[in-house]
């Protein structure tokens, strides 16, 4: 359990890095650990700000090329997200965050630039830019249902053997290998963009439970199931 | 007035006969078709046709078809202007509208804010409006901060007159390499793309406030900052040394390099515009809301550029009453619905500006091409405004709006279309949202006066 049972979110650089709607992770965790009476503050990190240590699920989203090279530079330099994963913190990474975790990712122009070794992957450009919605079923053992999103990056992953693929795809390209995303401990990478806990709230609950140590109770899913159904059927082959 | 070659002559008769036909065939209004066909067989056309006319291309990510129309009404003062009045914004419809108005004097185009540099080279236009610049259907528009770098490479070494928004940073250093630049402060409500310096990438201060995050947050949920304080509420003023550094309202200053707000010359304060002389004069238009005022003061320093005062624009500016469809009210079986456009967040925060608090409210969103097929931006509006009014959510994307309001705590109900919506309302007045291709199809059902 957090300690002083306050439920501690952590947003890094939503100056930099938010521009997809990725403050829609943020809202979906608050409301769903809200809904189970679970107390809920949330820090804001500006990329200007040290990266606070004691927080239980960190969040970092999406942006454009160079805030993804600042912000990997400045966390590199600020080593409180280093040191809040070592503790055990649980962190949702997503597209342009996702990237930043591995060893390197593609620049500007396609240069490599240096990551944060937080997950053993490697990101480079590809030829095209993968847009469009993106259906994955998740790794048995996490537990969570038919991952549902959209992507918009550019991005190649290649995981390493420390990690484990997140999903394999049915509709998307992913990490281009016909695996999405990847997971090691409790980081989760992935490239489903900007809210992507809105389309999966089982994914949402995932971190919350290891946030919390605990089984969750179930709570209202009616417009996330009613989204979920929708995208689902307008998206996957018949 | 121009005297074209043969070539282009006949390239810009074949474009008009080809726009005849899309309109005749109730294919659209014809201003892209007809560019298009008059722009294969002259690649200069656009370049002939701009000659010998002052012209003055708008761009920006919002704003710019109704501030284009109102740059036109003022500049009717002085002559004829052909402009692209039914917002084909991209070459082939810059051809279009100025090979209508072979005589005009005056040109007023909208531009795409991606195909500005292009247009700036081919047409050489004296005057370049630029107003705002944010996220937009991300899912193919071009980055924004490249964007800006391509308006600077572009205005460098020209003799352009640019006409530019210094509250918004990224426009301002777009517009900064240009030699002649009168800067206006008229505002920047969403700031969610500003928090960094365009130039070295270290955190602005923003007049009036620190960094406020994007709303939505769940009532209950606290919100700090890293060094533990709480985000001052948007527009909290700023005391010395307090949140923003002690910069006034609207001003902003990179804390890392020198990159800071220019000067402007022309002032919109509420109401009211101030000018180059200090002189206030009201804001005396007819397009409801913030943003349209704001419009209004870039139109009359665009006029004032091409020698016309604002005594004689201002005027003309009260004209202008609705903007393809924009504002307009339609009616079916005694409810008036008012019909505002909302492509993007900023434009949403605009919207909400001008929604009359009494009066339910109808959502409408879509994903389609022209929208955006990613409905991610829903999550960077704050919805919890329309708390405490009737909202009713439809749209082909409803559910995504639905889940989204849920999570703000906003009570809506679904309605199936556009229509049930406008049926279960009491008689009488009621405001509507909706993005881009939802807007068009209310205004083909429900009637496409203009
Ligand atoms: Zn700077």
């Amino acid at each position: 359990m957090p300690s002083d049972s306050v439920l501690r979110l952590v947003w890094i650089y939503p100056d930099l890095l938010s521009t997809y709607g990725d403050q829609g992770n943020v809202l979906v965790l608050e409301q769903r650990a809200r809904r189970r009476g679970i107390a809920v503050e949330t820090v804001h990190v500006r990329s200007a700000d040290p990266v606070p240590e004691q927080g239980d699920v960190y969040l970092i989203g999406g942006g454009e090329d160079r805030p993804q090279i600042l912000a990997a530079e400045r966390l590199r330099r600020d080593g409180g997200l280093h040191r809040a994963v070592a503790r055990g913190a649980a962190l949702l990474a997503v597209c342009a965050g996702y990237q930043i975790m591995g060893s390197t990712f593609g620049g500007e122009e396609g240069q490599p630039v240096d990551g944060i070794g937080l997950l053993d992957i490697a990101s480079g450009r590809g030829a095209a830019r993968a847009v469009g919605e993106l259906v994955a079923e998740a790794d048995p053992a996490l537990g969570v249902p038919t991952l549902t999103g959209f992507e918009n990056h550019m991005g190649v992953t290649r995981l390493g053997p420390g990690v484990r693929p997140l999903s394999r795809t049915v509709v998307g390209t992913g990490n281009g290998d016909g695996t999405e995303g990847c997971y090691a401990g409790r980081i989760v990478g992935t490239y489903l963009h900007g809210p992507a806990l809105a389309r999966n709230p089982g994914l949402a609950d995932l971190l919350l439970t290891w946030a919390v140590g605990a089984q969750l109770p179930p709570t209202d899913d009616t417009w996330f199931e009613r989204l979920r159904q929708e995208r689902l059927t307008a998206v996957r082959p018949a | 007035m121009t005297q074209l070659p043969l070539r282009a002559q006949l390239a810009s008769a074949l474009g008009r006969t080809a726009a005849t036909l899309s309109r005749a065939t109730g294919r659209g209004d014809g201003s892209v078709i007809g560019g298009r066909v008059g722009l294969a067989l002259e690649p200069d056309l656009l370049r002939k046709l701009a000659r010998d006319r002052r012209l003055a291309l708008v761009s920006a990510t919002n704003g710019k078809t109704t501030t284009t129309r109102l740059i036109t009404s003022a500049l009717q003062e002085l002559g004829d202007v052909a402009t692209n009045a039914f917002g084909a914004n991209m070459p082939a419809g810059h051809v279009s509208a100025l090979s209508s108005a072979k005589d005009a004097p005056y040109g007023v185009l909208e531009v795409d804010e991606k195909y500005l540099p292009e247009v700036i080279e081919t047409t050489g236009a004296g005057v370049v409006v630029l107003m705002n610049l944010s996220r937009d259907q991300m899912d193919r528009a071009a980055e924004i901060w490249l964007l800006a770098q391509k308006w600077r490479r572009a205005l460098v070494a020209r003799n352009t007159h640019v006409i530019a928004n210094a509250d918004d940073p990224l426009v301002a250093w777009g517009a900064s390499t240009a030699a002649r630049v009168t800067w206006v402060s008229v505002g920047q409500p969403w700031k969610e793309d500003s928090w960094c310096c365009p130039e070295c990438g270290g955190p602005l201060d923003r007049g009036g406030m620190d960094y406020v995050p994007p709303g939505g947050h769940a009532p209950g949920v606290a919100v700090r900052q890293a060094d533990g304080s709480v985000p001052a509420a948007p527009g909290s003023p700023a005391g010395p040394g307090g949140p923003g550094g002690g910069l006034a309202e609207n001003d902003w200053a990179c804390r890392e390099c020198s990159f800071r707000r220019p000067a402007p010359s022309w002032f919109l304060d509420g109401d009211t515009v101030v000018d180059p002389r200090g002189q206030r004069w009201p804001l005396d238009i007819r397009l409801p809301g913030r943003a349209n005022r704001a419009n209004a003061v870039v139109a009359l320093a665009t006029a004032e550029a091409f020698g016309l005062p604002v005594q004689r624009a201002l005027p003309r500016l009260a004209e202008v009453t609705s903007v393809a469809g924009r504002y307009t009210t339609v009616e079916r079986e005694g409810r008036q619905a008012r019909l505002l456009l909302a492509k993007n967040p900023a434009g949403w925060l605009e919207a909400f500006d001008v929604l009359d608090p009494a009066l339910p409210v109808i959502l409408s969103v879509n994903a389609q091409g022209p929208d955006g097929r990613d409905t991610s931006w829903l999550w960077d509006v704050d919805y919890r405004v329309l708390r405490g009014r009737p909202v009713y959510v439809t749209g082909e994307r409803r559910l995504d709006l639905a889940l989204r309001l849920d999570v703000a705590e906003v009570p809506f109900q679904l309605t199936e279309s556009f229509g049930h919506a406008l049926a279960v309302q009491p008689q009488g007045k009621v405001d509507v949202i909706a993005n881009y291709t939802a807007f068009q199809q209310i205004r083909s059902e429900f009637g496409r006066a203009v």
